[in-house]
């Protein structure tokens, strides 16, 4: 196989890798004053790369000595997380200008993070898996930070950062166990290795690698960064974690237990079932008592991704399909209510309290009512998006006959719809404070577009669900 | 039109006309304007073409008729729509009330009129959408859906205690609506299918079969509403706004008997059988302690609204004997229940405008300066005892009928039911419209304006015309029930034979 041949498997990451990398000369040479054009352009390599996912040959290869896998699942997880990455960029620019942080390192770490994450939906083997997953989160981790005379924004990447770095200690250890005891650290490898028993070396390994993979996805019992980090970190970043780097974080686990560990679905079934009933549960009950509309998102996620494990859970092709559209709906939905959250500042300061929202039914109606179209779609009403997004995951669970989790799942959706509603309630059915200032074009587009998606889901939802159940069909 | 067929047109129609409505300015005094009459126009035309409709509607077969298909989501949920005589005339009952919605809400809603149009004129589609779905999942959507415009209703346009009301509404639906989502997917992942043509002839397994049973029970259950899970009505009747409580008892309350004659009852014939007796002991408690509570309320509103309940435990009682006249009458009580609880909240909506107090206290002696609505209130009070001549009598004999030859103690606790009915209907008659017009604020009270006329006279003479001549509902419904009683014994039947041959 020729090296031309093999870069146009990895032309998205080589646009990232070789992009980003000119764009720290462009800034280090032009200094901070052309910042702007160092952001204009990650924002066109981001979506180069997004156009490359997009036109990929669609055949499903193996490169760099087996630790890199392009398939139809890989690209399908990459335009999601490029997509992420993008919107979130745009939303950060204007934050950024306006907040007077516009300096030429920011989009480049978000470059690389996505790189990270483009990296990590491909690895074929474990070696790739911490290579990307470490690329994505050192970004990440200053990301959180940026806003560094902000003591909260500190605090909040300081945190990730010590917790980050023991869930990758955790899934370094896994991963070397796995490969002790299984001499390979492709996952085809492993799973050949496997032959229908594992010994507990592996189920050790295993577990630790579910719990590195779950810090990244933050799931209970290992999320309790989340909530802090939300808050803390300046609120496009917060987007930008809510959105990208899950689906990331998700995609490696899919592919982890379908292609290395599909011998022991029992061992991981358990586990992930544990995490998954958590993650419902806290995300349902800890978001109540919420007063920051930032952390409740943290929460209000923790809850999704327990939802998206549901399909996980069940270890079949229909799961791994329903998890895929629960990742395209639930970005569309956090793109969507992030620029309301964004759109929330009076007098030029940002507002995050969830009573600040109170009148906006009457102070701007187009606002009100996408952001409540966004809040009854996470809650998973019909008609809208999230409604199928739940849909998917639970019939794969029934269909595995995991009748128990999914009433748990069900019956903590109904708990969640509460604090849903209730943003509904304050914006609608309270009286108003003062109206927020006009909100840019950007965050009204995105919020008009992703408004439009949930509510237009159900009318033609061809397009996501026929390419998830072709990437799907990739993994096993 | 493009391929679709008339039931499309009639979810649809309402939607063009909030379209329409969301163009106006609800700000200025003629833009208000443009939107009543807009919103009065499309449920209109709602109507005209749930008639035409109805005129193309042959109720000589069991079979569904204008149908539709289109794939949907591919495997297995499809957009399929369709009527038999079961479902039309629920069609037919929404498309009616509407224009009645509407025109109740013509003076008494200022603020917010575009929002509050849109929201019923949405109402409208999902409600037509769930008596027409041919497909579990495409009823499901409607059917949760719905709660999104009357979580608003209430919230926005509703009392003092509208939130409380609108979340237990929205929250105790929506939990029981969500373990009828698990058997919809259980049904799913052993069929592979959600089209209810091909479910109503699907046998499932016995135990499986209570399970699922037990899923739509949660639901529709709590809709109905049945006894221990009402308490969530009479909250929300108080604090809606009038026309909000009249789609509430007339319509939506509606879906879950509709629910339990199109799901529970064809698909799950051994678990219907299984747990009749607990639904007969829930109904006789729904239809005589919620009577009981009816007559010591000192609202009007929530008086209604626990009569409600126990008119709605008839129609379980009916529709748990499995016969010919248990299942019809369940159907045109709930019709007949329909126009006369809508008719009873319009009433109340009546003097409610004037006084702004529901309080029964408040009133007494409204026949010397309010004879127009003495009369009218009369008729509907009247219809809601069940008098022979009114269309609450049928239903309620009918379905008296068939819990007797099902089970006569059912039937003699039943009856008992209708003399508390008569008790608390009559009671509040007495308090409001006899007795000395003493109260000083009573003493400017005007009788019905010609706008209240023209909204109370066509539900008087739908109320007795229904009553002599109770035809056209029952003739409608009874091939769909004589086929639904015939193929759920038949499948009683095959298992009890299944059972003595040997070797099973």
């Amino acid at each position: 196989m020729s090296f031309s041949f093999q870069l146009a498997h990895a032309l998205p990451e080589a646009i990232l890798a070789i992009g980003a990398l000119a764009l720290v000369l462009v800034g280090a040479l032009g200094g901070q004053k052309k910042s702007w054009i160092v952001a204009e352009l990650s924002m066109a390599l981001l979506g180069a790369a997004l156009l490359a996912c997009l036109f990929q040959p669609k055949a499903s290869t193996i490169l760099f000595h087996g630790l890199f896998i392009d398939d139809a699942f890989a690209r399908f997880m990459k335009v999601l997380a490029l997509t992420g990455s993008l919107v979130s960029l745009l939303f950060s620019l204007e934050f950024l200008r306006v907040n007077k942080m516009d300096t030429f390192e920011f989009p480049v770490l978000i470059l690389l993070s996505s790189l990270g994450m483009m990296m990590l939906i491909s690895s074929n083997g474990l070696m790739s898996l911490y290579l990307g997953l470490e690329l994505m989160s050192l970004a990440l981790y200053v990301l959180a930070a940026f806003q560094r005379d902000n003591s909260k924004a500190s605090e909040a990447g300081l945190k990730y950062f010590v917790l980050g770095a023991l869930s990758s200690g955790m899934l370094l250890y896994g991963a070397s166990l796995i490969y002790g005891f299984a001499g390979t650290v492709t996952y085809t490898g492993i799973a050949a290795a496997i032959h229908g028993t594992a010994s507990i070396g592996i189920i050790f390994g295993l577990v630790f690698l579910m719990t590195g993979l779950a810090f990244k996805m933050s799931i209970v019992p290992f999320h309790m960064w989340t909530p802090d980090v939300y808050e803390g970190a300046p609120t496009p970043i917060t987007a930008f974690f809510a959105s990208a780097p899950k689906i990331a974080a998700v995609a490696v686990t899919l592919r982890v237990v379908s292609i290395a560990f599909p011998g022991i679905v029992p061992q991981w079934q358990q586990i992930v079932v544990f995490m998954s009933v958590a993650s419902m549960a806290l995300g349902a009950f800890a978001a109540i008592g919420q007063t920051n509309i930032k952390r409740l998102m943290a929460y209000s996620s923790i809850g999704h991704m327990g939802f998206a494990l549901v399909g996980l859970s069940a270890g079949t092709q229909q799961g791994v399909e329903g998890v895929m559209i629960y990742m395209s709906i639930y970005l569309v939905m956090t793109l969507g209510t992030f620029a309301a959250i964004l759109s929330m500042r009076a007098n030029g300061q940002p507002v995050e309290n969830i009573s600040d929202l109170a009148g906006l039914g009457k102070a701007n109606k187009p606002m009100a009512f996408f952001l409540a179209m966004m809040m009854l779609s996470l809650a998973g009403i019909p008609p809208l998006a999230g409604f199928f997004a739940k849909w998917y995951v639970f019939v794969a669970a029934v269909h595995a006959k995991l009748y128990l989790m999914a009433v748990l799942g069900v019956l903590a959706s109904a708990v969640a719809a509460f604090y849903y509603l209730r943003i509904v309630k304050i914006i609608y059915f309270d009286e108003g404070g003062p109206a927020f200032d006009p909100a840019s074009r950007t965050l009204r587009t995105v919020l008009a577009v992703a408004g439009v998606f949930v509510l237009a889901f159900w009318f033609y939802p061809a397009p996501v669900v026929q390419a998830a159940s072709l990437a799907a069909k990739s993994l096993f | 039109m493009f391929g679709f067929g008339i039931l499309t047109g009639l979810i649809f129609l309402p939607l063009v006309g909030g379209a329409f409505i969301l163009t106006q300015d609800g700000n200025s005094q003629s833009g208000a304007g443009n939107i009543r009459w807009a919103a009065l126009l499309t449920t209109l035309f709602t109507f005209v073409l749930s008639l035409v409709a109805w005129s193309r509607f042959d109720p000589t077969t069991a079979a569904f008729q204008m149908t539709e298909s289109r794939s949907w989501f591919g495997e297995g949920l499809g957009y399929r729509l369709g009527v038999d005589g079961i479902s039309m005339p629920f069609v037919l009952l929404t498309t009616f009330l509407m224009p009645f919605c509407i025109l109740a809400s013509w003076e008494t809603i200022t603020v917010r009129i575009k929002e509050y149009m849109i929201a019923f004129l949405v109402l409208e589609a999902l409600m037509i959408g769930v008596f027409c779905a041919l497909d579990l999942v495409l009823f499901y959507l409607f059917f949760e859906g719905g709660l999104i415009p009357m979580f608003l209703i209430i919230g926005i346009w509703g009392g003092k205690r509208r939130i409380y009301a609108s979340f237990k509404f929205f929250l105790y639906t929506l939990a029981g609506s969500l373990l009828m989502l698990i058997a919809i997917m259980a049904m799913y992942a052993q069929t592979n299918t959600t089209d209810i043509t091909v479910l109503l002839h699907t046998h499932f397994a016995a135990s499986m079969q209570t399970w699922l049973w037990l899923g739509f029970f949660a639901s529709f259950a709590v809709k109905m509403p049945m006894w221990p899970v009402h308490t969530w009505l009479p909250d929300a009747h108080v604090e809606a706004p009038t026309a909000g409580s009249v789609i509430l008892a007339g319509i939506l309350l509606k879906m879950g008997g509709y629910g339990f004659i199109r799901f529970s009852l064809p698909m799950f014939p051994q678990a219907s059988e299984y747990f009749a007796p607990m639904v007969f002991a829930l109904s006789i408690i729904a239809i005589i302690y919620t009577s009981l509570v009816a007559l010591v309320q000192e609202d009007m509103k929530k008086l209604i609204a626990y009569s409600s309940v126990a008119h709605m435990g008839f129609v379980t009682m009916g529709l748990f004997a499995m016969n010919q006249q248990g299942v019809q009458g369940a159907v045109f009580q709930m019709v007949s229940h329909g126009l006369v609880s809508g008719a009873l909240f319009l009433c109340v909506g009546v003097v409610y405008d004037r006084m702004h107090t529901r309080d029964i206290a408040a009133y007494g002696g409204l026949v010397k300066r309010m004879p127009l609505y003495a009369v009218a209130l009369m008729v509907f009070t009247m219809a809601n005892v069940g008098l022979p001549g009114t269309s609450g009598f049928v239903g309620e004999f009918l379905t008296l009928i068939g819990a007797f030859s099902a089970n006569s103690w059912v039937a003699l606790f039943a009856t008992s039911g209708v003399i508390l009915s008569a008790a608390y209907a009559l009671y509040l008659y007495r308090r409001v419209i006899f007795g000395v017009l003493d109260k000083p604020s009573l003493a400017g009270i005007a009788d019905l304006s010609v706008r209240e006329i023209v909204l109370l006279v066509p539900l008087i003479a739908l109320t007795i015309y229904y009553g002599v001549h109770p035809g056209p509902v029952l003739d409608a419904s009874a091939v769909s029930v004589a086929e639904l009683v015939k193929s759920y014994h038949a499948a009683l039947d095959l298992t009890k034979t299944a059972l003595l041959l040997p070797g099973h």
